[in-house]
């Protein structure tokens, strides 16, 4: 285990979790995506604490990435209930108007 | 504690990454929401593992825990919204599929190229004998202003939730300023 290896690790989660929330079509399932990135994020910042500086700073900063996280997820979650109650679905292609 | 150097930390390691990386892909081929969630959780305890095998005893669990409870969640948002057994349902719904197989690709190549290529700097310190009580001293007393700011903001995200996804608010029934006759009957559902 070095940094390269932590690092390509956190990379592979970061870009399948790209592939998700670009191509998944149910929020639920954007939403796992980006958690996947997230949870490359943490990884790598895990890596770097541990590899080149392991003061108890870096570990705030990951309790922050952790605390992003579930502010995504619990504001991910609600987002998806109004759009099922507006249009009756859990599709990004039919909250299309969000953008409008 | 564990050491960071040694064969079965190594193994260890690849154990976690291979599973962390090998079930998150899982979660965007398989058939069915059910087992996707169950990947993605699968997913996280590894990463959650990963991140123990560096000494983060406390972020470590923390993210196994987490996940665990989101994957109860999804499992009632499931129930909730989807009306089929989900495990029973396959389902294939993607967009944009080749641009973003392409976009992940490319980003892997950017971020694992950067991981190699990059002449990374040698350790500087080394950690507290116990990193858990660290980090408890750490956001208790020098970086107290983060817990400051993160504990409003997990307060304004119950806030967030609940306005978003509430059916029947009070500004539903009474107007934007409050100052409409109230409904007869005043459960009536729109």
């Amino acid at each position: 285990m070095t940094l390269e290896t932590v690092l390509l690790v956190a990379a592979a989660l970061v870009s399948v979790g790209l592939y998700g929330a670009l191509s998944q079509q149910v929020v639920v399932m954007v939403m796992m995506g980006l958690e996947l990135m997230i949870a490359g994020v943490l990884l790598a910042l895990g890596g770097f604490w541990w590899f080149l500086s392991p003061d108890p700073s870096g570990q705030v900063l990951l309790l922050v990435v952790l605390a992003a996280m579930t502010v995504e997820m619990a504001t991910g979650f609600a987002i998806a209930t109004l759009l099922h109650r507006r249009a009756g679905s859990d599709m990004t292609d039919m909250a299309a108007e969000l953008h409008e | 504690m564990v050491e960071t150097s040694g064969v079965l930390v190594d193994v260890a390691f690849w154990v976690c990454a291979a599973v962390a990386v090998g079930f998150g892909v899982l979660v965007f081929v398989v058939d069915s929401m059910a087992r996707a969630t169950y990947a993605l959780a699968l997913s996280f305890v590894a990463t959650g593992g990963a991140l123990l095998l560096m000494q983060q005893s406390y972020l470590g669990v923390i993210v196994v825990l987490m996940m665990v409870m989101e994957m109860a969640v999804m499992a009632v948002y499931m129930v909730m919204f989807m009306g089929m057994n989900p495990a029973l349902m396959p389902m294939s719904m993607v967009h944009s599929h080749r641009w973003a197989i392409g976009a992940a690709a490319t980003t892997f190549l950017l971020l694992g190229s950067g991981a190699v290529l990059v002449p990374w700097p040698v350790r500087r310190g080394a950690p507290a004998p116990d990193v858990t009580d660290a980090l408890g001293r750490a956001i208790m007393e020098s970086h107290m202003l983060v817990m400051m700011i993160v504990g409003p903001v997990m307060v304004a995200t119950i806030v967030v939730g609940v306005v978003l996804s509430s059916a029947r608010t009070r500004y539903d029934r009474l107007g934007d300023d409050l100052d409409q006759p109230a409904a007869d009957p005043p459960q009536e559902v729109r």
